[in-house]
């Protein structure tokens, strides 16, 4: 099933001194349990298109579908993990998880305990009554995604997760989220300008072109067996070959 | 405490503990000056006391003011006007900020308007307070005035630190303008909103005494005047002591009440 469908997708957006075109004739689909990537320059309209996807922003020209539907607002069928988790110091773990349930108005007894069960199930059961300011960066992360899991999102968007922390907990916490995103079996678009990121994460690579934005090329990472965690993507032999091509690809554009 | 604390540890400890109590002693030292020198000078005639008034004869005729003058009473009628200032401008202000918050339309219209009676010397309006709201509301009035303008740009300067991916996140979830504020600006300023009270009772303590100078029959800024108009400086230092000690109580009580809301929403 098509999660995601952009159909010749442009964006332009006007400032009082010029008009900028961030996106051109973008065209690209998603299907149901996919992790793709998003990668290109910066300033190269990864994240207007995430902004596209989620609702917050709508096409100039072209079409952009989310489950066969038009998208015309922002849909609570998508959850949006941003770089910074953005959890709030006046709230503890737990009530923080219960925001986008209290701003829905859902059920929020229903909430608190898929919010425990997710905190328990990814070996964050005993700080549930904790303040943001006593996690570590990795963790407040992993809170800001079981966050949006919390109101039971089909899809999620990613955007920069882990560009704000350092190198080591980077590493660890994207082989941590890659596994919720499996486990949960959520389809996902992952923008990041990290390379290694991308192919270790995802089962697909779009890399974009400088502005104005279009898809310039595809990348499929298919590795023998059973799909290996982000953490052994990177030791694995081919990973060094879709590296260079990727790369190739992103600098013919300098 | 079974924690290791080496001798190094231990002087530097002691070298700090020394220099606090330093720093008291001289501050303790320099007011017992500053009073030992008012008083020695008059009492030489190096300056004229009915100038100056006198440090000696202010403490001998302090039953006399207390019961006379009802000098305590005046104190009280500042306080209350000060307490009440303050409110109602914190009140009034919260409210117009918000305002200016929610509708970015109205903030743009009124920033010229804001940026004038802001600079405009509040002062000058005294005589239309006077007009207007008679011999004792003008007192609010000017009081309110004074700190009003500060505590709206203060506290909008700070709904404005929200930040764009705070906005995106609440927007992913779909939140209107109104849960926006809710959930996340008025909790967020609460440390804006603590800076502004301390700014604004200072600022209300302003406007108070000013009003009580352009009319009043009541308050330590009616005192100061009439002391004055009388030529009893002993009165006018009196009185003027007096309203240090109340605007540092009131500072205190400001800043002990916002030390509670930060600490209850854990900003410290």
């Amino acid at each position: 099933m098509k999660v995601i469908e952009f159909k010749e997708v442009s964006f332009r957006y006007f400032s009082p001194s010029k008009e900028t075109e961030a996106l051109k004739n973008v065209h690209f689909q998603v299907t149901e349990g996919e992790m793709v990537s998003i990668v290109g320059p910066s300033g190269c309209g990864k994240s207007t298109l995430l902004s596209l996807i989620s609702g917050m922003a709508f096409p100039s020209q072209g079409e952009v579908k989310l489950f066969n539907n038009k998208v015309k607002e922002p849909s609570h069928r998508v959850g949006y993990m941003l770089q910074h988790d953005h959890l709030f110091p006046w709230r503890d773990i737990l009530s923080n998880l219960l925001l986008g349930a209290q701003i829905r108005k859902m059920d929020v007894n229903e909430a608190k305990k898929r919010a425990l069960y997710l905190l328990e199930k990814y070996g964050l059961g005993d700080f549930a009554h904790f303040t943001p300011g006593q996690l570590s960066g990795g963790m407040k992360q992993r809170v800001a995604l079981i966050r949006t899991l919390v109101v039971q999102p089909d899809m999620l968007i990613l955007d920069e997760p882990f560009s704000a922390l350092d190198y080591q907990t980077r590493l660890r916490l994207s082989d941590e989220i890659w596994h919720i995103i499996r486990d949960q079996k959520k389809t996902a678009v992952i923008v990041t300008h990290d390379l290694s990121e991308a192919i270790a994460m995802s089962d697909r690579v779009l890399v974009m072109s400088k502005r104005p934005g279009t898809i310039k090329s595809e990348h499929l990472i298919h590795f023998a067996g059973k799909r290996p965690s982000p953490l052994q993507v990177r030791q694995q032999s081919d990973y060094q070959e879709y590296f260079n091509d990727i790369w190739k690809e992103l600098d013919g554009d300098e | 405490m079974s924690e290791l604390q080496s001798p190094q540890y231990q002087a530097y400890l002691r070298r700090n503990k020394r220099r606090k109590r330093l720093i008291w002693v001289t501050r303790t030292l320099l007011l017992l000056l500053f009073i030992l020198s008012w008083e020695v000078s008059t009492a030489l005639h190096w300056v004229d006391s009915m100038l100056t008034g006198a440090p000696s004869k202010i403490i001998a005729s302090f039953q006399e003011y207390v019961f006379r003058s009802g000098i305590l009473y005046h104190s009280w009628v500042t306080t209350y006007e000060t307490v009440i200032g303050f409110l109602l401008s914190m009140v009034i202000g919260f409210i117009l900020s918000i305002l200016l918050w929610y509708s970015p339309f109205l903030s743009r219209v009124l920033d010229p308007y804001l940026v004038v009676l802001n600079a405009l010397p509040k002062v000058a309006l005294g005589p239309i307070f006077y007009i207007w709201l008679g011999d004792r509301l003008s007192i609010y009035g000017m009081a309110v005035a004074i700190s009003v303008i500060v505590t709206i740009l203060m506290l909008n300067a700070g709904f404005q630190e929200l930040s764009g991916s705070q906005l995106k996140l609440m927007q992913s979830f779909g939140a209107n303008r109104w849960q926006i504020l809710r959930y996340v600006l008025l909790p967020a300023s609460i440390p804006d909103f603590v800076a502004t009270m301390k700014v604004n009772v200072g600022l209300t303590l302003v406007g108070v005494i000013m009003g009580e100078f352009l009319s009043s029959k009541a308050g330590l800024g009616y005192l100061i005047l009439y002391g004055g108009q009388i030529f009893q400086m002993n009165l006018v230092m009196t009185s003027i002591v007096l309203l240090a000690i109340l605007s540092i109580i009131l500072y205190g009580i400001v800043s002990f009440l916002g030390n509670l809301l930060l600490r209850k929403y854990h900003f410290q």
